[in-house]
């Protein structure tokens, strides 16, 4: 039979009455198939474990972005206020990337939680067939003469055998996802290193490759939106120049320095 | 006829539905084989919801082995391919 349900069934099938022709006495093929089982099970909550610490760290990259984009909000603002309409077009660009990434590690979690959530289906249903294939085989055990019971073994070894491929299959997709959001997840850590979301007043003068690959990725029209919504709201024209922060992200430090800036400004 | 759907679970099909599966079956291989991303996903959607409305789910302690098992439901046309090809997951 071709397709996956004769590739399938004939791997598992193959698999399991190798498994029945090595062993000579059935109780020993029965013990062997109930070991398998319960090693299936261990390893499948050690990938539940893992795809829920996956979507841990995940979180709480998440609560670091949501604080990020406030804060790069607030610098723009001020930057603004203080009449440095580079500065904040950098903030801005910044809030822009971070709000994409933010985006992209919400929907990675909500994919985490749904792997979470087929896993532990997966576990509960191989539980039951485990727990049904050792009464089983307690029953065949105790009733059956060596011959019939060979015939009884591999009707329940089948439907186990059938069952634990796939959980292995669930599995093993489960994890894949996972692996490729580890990866992206990653490369978020490593923007981070980079400094691409930095505290703005630690930047120094000029542009620097950051910048530069900033200016690509964010849409600069999104940006230029933003930044004349943010002009509107701190009302036009009277932002004098100055002091935005040298070392200091404190509100406070453009206090007094103009008027319509002061209650923007935090 | 037992049916599983890799990765969700078994059902039992009658045969007039077995016989429906098997058309879309051949649709499937025929999706496939054009590779028609569109195409194959519509039909093994509509397999996918045969099998889930007109089957009857088995107990999750049921031990039987399976006539036909369908692809996991977030199968994509790559690996499908690999499977709908000749006569498809049913002979016929």
């Amino acid at each position: 039979m071709p397709g996956l349900s004769g590739r399938m069934s004939t791997v598992v099938k193959a698999k399991i009455s190798k498994m029945l022709d090595r062993a000579e006495d059935p109780s020993e093929t029965l013990e062997y198939s109930y070991q398998k089982q319960i090693e299936l099970l261990q390893n499948v909550k050690k990938g539940i474990a893992d795809v829920v610490t996956s979507k841990k760290r995940l979180q709480l990259q998440t609560e670091k972005m949501q604080q990020q984009i406030v804060k790069l909000d607030t610098q723009a603002r001020q930057a603004l206020a203080a009449g440095n309409e580079d500065l904040a077009r950098v903030a801005l660009e910044r809030k822009n990337v971070a709000q994409t990434e933010l985006q992209s590690l919400d929907s990675q979690v909500a994919e985490l939680e749904n792997q979470q959530q087929q896993m532990t289906a997966s576990e509960q249903k191989l539980k039951a067939k485990i727990e049904s294939f050792r009464s089983r085989k307690e029953v065949i055990k105790a009733q059956y003469s060596a011959a019939e019971a060979q015939v009884k073994i591999s009707e329940a070894a089948t439907g186990v055998g059938e069952e634990m491929a796939d959980v292995g299959l669930a599995m093993q997709r489960a994890l894949d996802k996972t692996e490729d959001m580890k990866a992206r997840a990653s490369a978020v850590q490593e923007l981070e290193a980079a400094g691409t979301f930095e505290d703005l007043t630690q930047l120094g003068p000029g542009e620097d490759d950051i910048d530069r690959q900033l200016r690509e990725l964010s849409s600069t029209s999104e940006v230029d939106s933003e930044l004349a919504k943010m002009k509107a709201e701190l009302g036009a024209g009277s932002a004098p120049q100055g002091a935005l922060g040298a070392g200091s992200s404190d509100p406070s430090s453009s206090e007094g320095s103009g008027p319509g800036t002061q209650e923007q400004a935090s | 006829m037992i049916v599983r759907i890799s990765t969700e679970g078994q059902y039992e099909l009658s045969d007039a539905d077995a016989e429906t599966l098997n058309e879309l079956d051949n649709d499937a291989v025929l999706a496939c084989e054009s590779g028609d991303p569109t195409a194959f996903h519509a039909t093994f959607s509509q397999m996918l919801e045969l099998v889930r409305t007109h089957g009857r789910r088995l107990d999750e302690d049921a031990l039987s082995g399976s006539d036909i098992i369908l692809p996991p439901p977030d199968v994509s046309l790559e690996e499908a391919r690999q499977e709908f090809q000749g006569e498809g997951l049913i002979p016929g």
